[in-house]
């Protein structure tokens, strides 16, 4: 699709990823360009365009280009994506090329990574419960078809093992399973090999379009991987119909990136030198998520997003908390004591998860039973704090009836281990600790429910 | 193609970053509108240097080229006000996002090259160019009328909607006016005005969206703005034509307020401008308001609504010009004599498009980033609210009471935006982490949130709920603050160790934060109460503590008096409903108020499953 055999060698100045050069013909804001260095053939994209000068970010950076050594050849268009459903199953670099041993992958169509937003109006409202087979979350902070639902996490904790649980479990109740895109950004090695680990022993490779940029792959290219990963998620979900869940891991990675190309623009920085731009620019990704009226396919996003320092108020963790629908947050101290994986429900929420729940949905009980676990374990982890400065001698025995709910529902409730559980397990384990209590304690559960469920003999 | 010579009125693009373009070859007004590149992207020109303008472009500009041409529109920003707003959706800068979507934009394009999307500047093309309104004049050829005089009126679902003169046009005569089955673009009439010239009416006209619609005098507040919320009307009221300001971090429920507000708010009209937000929120509105009565007419609450949705991943310029387009839209409503209500989520996301185009401009910063305008940006929004009486005759009062939702990073309120929110507003709702973390909802803090206009309502109330809603509300904050001095001491000192009194006192603000200041949004008894109810409420629930005093003093225990029945019922009294619920409520209150020793109930000798073996 080359329109342009330009080749521009007024190459000015050199910095960090960015390129400026003297342009001698005309090209677009946007424009995807082609670096040419002595050695090899970079990526650009032209961020800022004068009448003198262009302004090019190098997705690969530009260590070892040289000014007089350096052409720019534009292509005359933004950069896009060739789409294909025979990407599943399929592990490919930042930019959508195979890095496998597959064939070539021939496309569907092409696609402009930028996305276009969609029109407010013609989405359809996220009503689908989705069994993730995570008790803690298909309980108390249940994630809906077209939500975009993050993840967050400190270092050390599982979180990309509880997003590739979420990735090879989910499922639409008595449905298919979701397909799935992944998009590493910044991890490890390591990490992106256990991704790909648990999606290969649950035998759902085929399932899985891979787009990996790897903490040591170039990190302005970062910004255009998960653009790549939710191109494709779209292609699948509004052009082919199937049930698209994205997982992209880790966002603090693709953060600093921004703040990388930012700082070498020159930018006036906002907080902790990220730039003030930082919340548009995560909208365009999360905002891609949803469904559309008439249409069968829907797209669902699981960020994962470190917490600095286990900070929820650091930017990223803050800025995504704004955009999306509702977060899973984990917690150190579970972790520590074995609860896997380490949920901690108190902090967690799903904006959309009541249009997703109750009689027709999940149970007609599902938004009380949620209520008073949660009422319940709140007062328990209230307890805890007050046993501290008191001792647990000063309490009430129904106080320390509560202590132990606490402690029963994170060991058994939200520490399910490996297990995947169905919603009907999850309700079950629901009720073994919510049995722990006396019925009059429960004072979230109508009598109707406490009838059925849990009859007046002891438990 | 770059040192082509501009036609007249035509300039060319000599540089663009982002949303921001400079031209050169033009010479436009501050605030003109202008078309940028062969797709015709809308501009406003925001500086002038020498020959170059720099422009802000409220559309994607990727694909823009050096020498694109720029074309020069002669008109700023407008918003064009007629008929056919209510239950529409708009973006933020009017385009009719419904009526595209049903035209099968799914998504949305830039420019006006070929687009069911294409913005006209010369019509009003937001509203429904096709639709038919039939138009009853109340003047006949011949009258006088002046600027904001009502030529006649149209039938636009739960409202008369007025045809006015538009404020800047006038003093004349009608030379032509008759009944007509018009659109908005036709002509039903004609004005000669006594400087010679001749102006057509219709029933939409134009307004620029960053000038203020006059008025003839602003009013004082005299009522509030009734939203149904107990915490917010009973404790922390607005008033209508107030100001009001939601700040909390995400999570604390922003918006769930907001679209209460949006649904249980007396007001006849409501602007909800979604600016910068979720747009799964959008469709969540779109998907439940129809099926929602409006509580005043009984008619579908969308009827009532206009819904401006500029989502979050829009180009960033958009946003202030969304915010503004709303307030146009609801002093236009206001000056038919309507009380309209402004909910506006989030000021903080308008905030940051502020600053990501002061950064793009390379001014100097202010405080984290912002520019030094910040706040005075924001008073000009926020003065904008207000009851008044309209220009024009007959004499209309309407008003128009904003809503304004902050998102503060971090959840700290000392960042710029909010504290320069707070300066203007009236309310101040603080939604705070820790209540919503305990899920207590709306999560409306009592120690930092503040009502000013609580001496500018206090004879409402008094006239309309109750005679002593002044001395209950100072009761309620103040068994709230000793409650929350007492959790300190308890914190230290475990909760046997304070005194029997203190312990009721805990006792009846716990009843106070669970029976009566978190109400749930979601159930349908719940939602929205009436004052009435709500304040019948309060009383029963402030009864507790002269109850529960009395029982201990005659010798029960407290735990023995909380057992009691009547307790038990306070607790599940906000769902109660029906016709007769006010009185039942005041017997509840009269029961509780009556508790004693011998209604204790003696725990030690229950069998029930909740007791102890």
């Amino acid at each position: 699709m080359r329109l342009s055999s330009v080749r521009l060698t007024g190459v000015e100045r050199i910095a960090g990823p960015i390129i400026v050069v003297r342009r001698v013909a005309d090209m677009a804001l946007g424009e995807e360009v082609e670096v040419v260095g002595p050695a090899d053939r970079r990526h650009g994209r032209v961020l800022e365009v004068t009448e003198d000068l262009a302004v090019i970010q190098v997705y690969e950076g530009t260590f070892v280009l040289e000014a007089g050594a350096t052409t720019i050849e534009p292509s005359g268009e933004p950069f896009r994506l060739g789409v294909s459903v025979s990407m599943l199953g399929r592990a490919l670099d930042g930019r959508g090329r195979p890095i496998d041993d597959g064939p070539p992958i021939i496309a569907d169509e092409l696609a402009d990574v930028a996305g276009a937003p969609m029109n407010p109006a013609a989405r359809d409202n996220p009503v689908d419960f989705i069994e993730t087979g995570i008790t803690a979350i298909d309980m108390l902070a249940s994630l809906v078809r077209g939500q975009k639902l993050p993840i967050f996490t400190g270092a050390g904790l599982p979180a990309n093992d509880l997003a590739a649980r979420i990735a090879v479990g989910s499922r639409l109740i008595g449905d298919e399973r979701f397909v799935t895109v992944f998009c590493a950004m910044g991890v490890t090695r390591r990490e992106a090999d256990e991704f790909r680990d648990a999606f290969a022993s649950s035998a759902s490779i085929e399932r899985i379009a891979v787009f990996l940029n790897l903490a040591d792959d170039p990190a302005i290219e970062r910004l255009l991987a998960p653009r790549c990963a939710l191109t494709l998620g779209e292609h699948l979900a509004f052009d082919l119909g199937l049930d698209v869940l994205a997982v992209m891991t880790d966002v603090l990675a693709y953060g600093e990136a921004l703040r990388e190309l930012s700082t070498a623009r020159e930018e006036i920085p906002g907080r902790r030198g990220y730039p003030g731009y930082l919340y548009t620019d995560l909208a365009t990704l999360f905002e891609r998520a949803g469904r559309l009226r008439g249409r069968r396919g829907s797209l669902t996003v699981v960020p994962v997003v470190s917490m600095p320092d286990d900070d929820i108020t650091h930017p990223i963790p803050d800025l995504t908390g704004y955009i999306t629908e509702g977060q899973i947050v984990l917690a150190r101290d579970l972790h520590g004591r074995g609860v896997e994986p380490p949920i901690d429900v108190l902090l967690c929420l799903s904006r959309v998860m009541n249009a997703g729940i109750g009689a027709g949905r999940t149970r007609e009980e599902h938004r009380v039973v949620a209520d008073q676990l949660y009422a319940s374990y709140a007062r328990g982890r209230e307890l805890r704090r007050l046993v501290t400065v008191v001792g647990e001698a000063a309490l009430s025995p129904a106080e320390h009836r509560i202590l132990a709910f606490a402690d029963a529902f994170e060991d058994a409730f939200v520490g399910q281990g490996p297990a995947r559980r169905t919603l009907d397990e999850s309700f079950d384990a629901a009720w073994a600790v919510l049995r722990t209590l006396p019925r009059s304690e429960l004072r979230r559960l109508p009598q109707e429910v406490l009838d059925a469920r849990y009859p007046e003999t002891r438990p | 193609m770059t040192t082509a010579i501009a036609p007249p009125g035509k300039g060319r693009v000599v540089r663009a970053a982002g949303s921001v373009v400079r031209a050169a070859g033009l010479a436009p007004a501050i605030g003109e509108v202008v078309l940028v590149g062969e797709r015709g992207l809308l501009g406003e020109v925001i500086r002038l240097e020498a020959d170059v303008a720099t422009i802000q472009v409220y559309e994607e500009t990727a694909g823009l080229r050096i020498g694109d041409p720029v074309t020069a529109t002669g008109r700023p920003l407008v918003a064009w006000l007629g008929p056919g707003h209510l239950g529409a959706t708009f973006d933020g800068l009017e385009r009719p996002l419904d009526r595209l979507a049903a035209a099968g934009a799914v998504h949305l394009a830039a420019g006006r090259a070929g687009d069911a999307s294409a913005i006209d500047v010369d019509r009003p093309v937001g509203l429904d160019l096709d639709r038919r309104w039939a138009f009853v004049p109340s003047h006949s050829p011949g009258d006088r009328v002046g600027p904001g005089d009502v030529l006649g009126e149209v039938r636009d679902g739960p409202i008369r909607h007025r045809i006015l003169v538009p404020p800047d046009v006038g003093p004349g005569t009608v030379r032509d006016i008759a009944p007509a089955d018009a659109t908005v673009e036709t002509q039903v009439g004609l004005l000669a005005l006594d400087d010679g010239s001749t102006v057509p009416v219709r029933l939409a006209h134009a307004w620029p969206v960053r000038r203020p619609r006059p008025v003839v005098r602003r009013l004082a507040v005299e009522r509030p703005l009734v939203t149904g919320q107990r915490v917010l009307d009973m404790l922390f009221p607005v008033a209508e034509g107030g100001t009001a300001v939601i700040p909390g971090g995400f999570g604390t429920g922003k918006t769930v307020v907001e679209q209460a507000l949006a649904r249980w708010s007396d007001a006849d009209v409501v602007v909800y401008v979604g600016c910068g937000e979720r747009g799964n929120e959008m469709a969540e509105l779109l998907a439940t308001f129809p099926a929602l009565a409006d509580p005043r007419t009984g008619g579908p609450l969308l009827a009532r609504t206009v819904l401006i949705a500029n989502t979050s991943n829009m180009p960033v310029a958009a946003r202030e010009a969304s915010v503004q387009v709303g307030m146009t839209i609801a002093e236009y409503f206001r000056d038919q004599g309507l009380r309209v209500a402004l909910l506006a989520d989030s000021t903080s996301r308008w905030a940051e498009a502020l600053r990501e185009i002061g950064g793009r401009l390379e001014e100097l910063p202010g405080e984290e980033g912002y520019p030094a305008y910040l706040g005075s940006r924001l008073a000009a929004f926020y003065e904008r609210a207000g009851r008044a009486v309209a220009v024009g005759g007959p004499e209309r009062t309407g008003s128009v009471t904003l809503v304004a939702a902050v998102s503060p990073p971090g959840g700290d309120f000392s960042e710029p935006v909010t504290q320069a929110s707070l300066r203007l507003g009236g309310t101040l709702w603080a939604l705070q982490t820790d209540l919503a973390h305990a899920r207590h909802f709306p999560a409306i803090g009592w120690t930092q949130s503040y009502s000013l206009y609580l001496d500018a309502l206090g004879p409402w109330y008094a006239a309309n709920v109750d005679r002593d809603w002044a001395t209950l509300r100072a009761t309620a904050i103040e068994l709230l603050a000793r409650e929350r001095v007492l959790l300190d001491v308890v914190a230290l000192v475990g909760a046997d160790a304070i005194p029997d009194g203190d312990k009721v006192v805990l006792e009846v603000a716990r009843l106070v934060r669970e029976a009566f200041l978190q109400q749930h949004a979601f159930d349908p008894r719940d939602a929205s109460r009436p004052p009435r109810v709500q304040v019948a409420l309060l009383r029963a629930v402030l009864a507790a503590e002269g109850g529960l005093g009395r029982a201990i003093e005659g010798g029960a225990t407290l735990e023995a008096a909380l057992a009691a029945p009547v307790l038990e019922e306070l607790a599940r009294a906000k769902t109660w409903t029906g016709e007769d619920v006010v009185v039942r409520l005041a017997d509840l209150e009269r029961r509780v108020g009556q508790l004693t020793a011998a209604t204790a109930v003696d725990t030690t000798e229950s069998t029930g499953p909740g007791a102890e073996p």
